[in-house]
């Protein structure tokens, strides 16, 4: 690089560009963070929610499934699964329920977690709390998510 | 190497290879899981082996970056490391803990991990790449702390150059950012926008400190350029990372639940997300051709080069390729992102890490350079793990193009299991690569006990 452009500005762009747009980072986060109401179905977030979270959690759902776009790739992405399974948490919980202990021969299976029906039904309720969350252009791009 | 403490780093180096070999086996293994579906079902289903897989590399990367500043902190300070003796007792705690929380996702179900591990009192577990349970969360904390510590208090007792300044800088912001895998609110929305503050935080932020300032270091002894030219490069590369990386978050925020305003901004920022990666590459290609010295360590040289091109490539290149809000509405979640993250760690953290090893194993082992057969096979082993990351990439790009168009944008839009049927020869050939990795990595390992002619001799 050229003299004229010296370690001392390489520097002062290094701390002062990176302390700037950390505050903005932290502008933009409390901006967002206001403006979560509107968007991110918590008046729905029930007792029965957060104990299906928790379940989702400690089962490690997300290293197959993706939720909103994120996690792993090898399973469906969930985020969309009330509206994909009909609006029924039925048929979620029946999915669930009735996976095979030993998988199925050459194909990739969702292990059988053994859950109660009390929990099958937390966790159909986090579901379906995660459908009602407004995402912007409603991603996923179609029910197949 | 000049200062007895530095050896320390030989102990770091060796733990971060082997666990680099544990977590390559789990990926061949999730590799063939892709397309094998019930292979180990039930007793490794595939979310363990992910898991296995992924904390691995978080874990032997930390390996590797505290060694290198073990490695680098004392020469560029020109004094002893503070504390020899804490350094070696917390790579002891580390690596127990790494490896007790590894046999726990192995052994028990993940669930019974969480209750064995009292996670209802603090739940942290069962977020992507943050299921450590939370006790070993905290052992990472303390680990860190003592880490950072010791690497901060031989900085302030010694010479402060801008390297060592900048990677102290990384690592406390390593250390402060991982707070945040502590905050696991109820509602989802917060839950993954705060998840984000470690995750991208660390990968496009904090650890590109502490990459430029390893390659920084590596390219002075190396290339013997001034060191005033070489840290005016790495402030400016810096400086482009976090003014591009910060506001880049936002490439995360599309389609969570979150503000549309973040399509502009993390579109934006995070297409000038490739420039400091870009740069990284015009700096070290730079001044390896001002070098005003061949280093009989050739390999790495190599390594240095090669982590720049395919940091450039793999984070900046096939970063850019679906950050912007209206491809990433499509790309979201696909294997378009498991390819960019496969290249993105590879280039960028993997080989800056095989980087530093390659310069200072030889040293620490009293040579000036590692004999010419080790070099040779060390060289070899670049190429094959360097080619067939870029095999795995572009097959996962293949299948990730097809997944898309196949599940997102026909017409008639197929279920995600259908579509994974109609991928399986990309994850075929992905396996192979991998296996072609794996072969790759044990050259690697191999070079390090080849026997041969020392180079000064054929100098």
């Amino acid at each position: 690089m050229r003299e004229t452009f010296t370690k001392g500005m390489a520097r002062n762009i290094y701390y002062g560009g990176g302390i700037f747009f950390f505050l903005v980072l932290i502008g933009l986060t409390v901006d967002t963070v206001n403006r979560l109401p509107a968007t991110d179905n918590r008046e729905n977030l029930s007792e029965q929610v957060i104990a299906g979270k928790r379940l989702w959690e400690v089962n490690n759902c997300i290293g197959c499934h993706s939720l909103l776009g994120e996690g792993a790739y090898f399973a469906p992405e969930l985020a969309n699964v009330y509206t994909r399974f009909g609006e029924s948490t039925e048929a979620i919980k029946a999915f669930i329920k009735y996976r095979p202990v030993d998988g199925v021969e050459g194909r990739r299976s969702m292990p059988q977690f053994n859950l109660t029906d009390e929990e099958l039904e937390e966790l159909a309720q986090f579901l379906k709390y995660v459908d009602g969350i407004k995402t912007a252009r409603n991603w996923p791009p179609n029910i197949q998510g | 190497m000049k200062y007895e403490s530095q050896g320390i780093a030989k102990l770091y180096f060796i733990a971060a290879i082997a666990l680099f070999v544990g977590q390559i086996l789990f990926g061949v293994t999730m590799g063939l899981q892709y397309v094998m579906g019930d292979f180990l079902f039930p007793e490794i289903p595939f979310n363990v082996a992910r898991m296995v897989h992924t904390n691995l590399l978080i874990v032997w990367l930390l390996f590797g970056f505290m060694g290198s500043a073990y490695y680098l902190v004392p020469e560029e300070a020109e004094r002893e490391l503070y504390s020899p003796i804490l350094a070696k007792v917390m790579f002891w705690i580390f690596l127990v803990a790494g490896a007790l929380t590894i046999l726990g996702y192995l052994l028990v179900p993940y669930a019974r991990l969480a209750e064995l591990t009292m996670n209802d009192l603090l739940p942290t577990m069962g977020r992507e790449f943050l299921e450590q349970p939370t006790i070993t969360k905290i052992g990472i904390v303390i680990v860190a702390l003592a880490f950072v510590f010791n690497i901060g208090m031989t900085i302030l007792q010694g010479r402060k150059t801008v390297i060592n300044v900048v990677l102290l800088t990384g690592l406390v912001g390593l250390a402060v950012f991982f707070l945040f895998s502590f905050y696991n609110p109820h509602n989802l929305v917060l839950d993954k926008y705060f998840w984000w503050f470690v995750v991208h935080l660390w990968v496009e932020g904090v650890w590109e400190l502490i990459m430029a300032s390893l390659l920084a270091y590596v390219l002075i002894k190396v290339t013997g350029v001034d060191r005033e030219v070489i840290e005016k490069w790495l402030y400016i590369i810096i400086a482009m990372a976090l003014i591009s990386g910060l506001v880049g978050t936002g490439h995360h925020f599309f389609w969570i639940g979150t503000a549309d305003y973040w399509q502009w901004f993390g579109s934006i920022f995070s297409a000038l997300e490739p420039i400091p990666f870009f740069m990284m590459t015009l700096f070290a290609f730079n001044v390896v051709n001002k070098r005003r010295r061949d280093h009989p360590n050739k390999a790495a040289v190599l390594w240095a080069l090669g982590t720049a091109v395919m940091a450039f490539l793999g984070a900046g290149v096939w970063g850019f390729l679906h950050t912007l809000a209206p491809v990433n509405f499509y790309t979201h979640g696909t294997q378009i992102t498991a390819a960019h993250g496969h290249m993105a760690f590879y280039g960028a953290y993997v080989m800056v890490v095989l980087t530093m090893i390659s310069y200072s194993m030889p040293l620490m082992r009293g040579q000036k350079a590692a004999n010419v057969n080790a070099q040779k096979h060390e060289i070899r082993s670049f190429w094959i793990m360097t080619l067939s990351m870029v095999a795995i990439t572009l097959l996962l790009t293949g299948a990730g193009i097809m997944q898309v168009y196949l599940q997102r944008y026909s017409a008639d839009p197929l279920p995600f299991m259908v579509v994974q049927d109609r991928l399986a020869h990309f994850y075929w050939a992905r396996e192979v690569a991998g296996l072609a990795f794996l072969s790759g990595l044990f050259l690697y390992i191999y070079s390090f006990f080849a026997k041969g002619p020392e180079v000064a001799d054929v100098e």
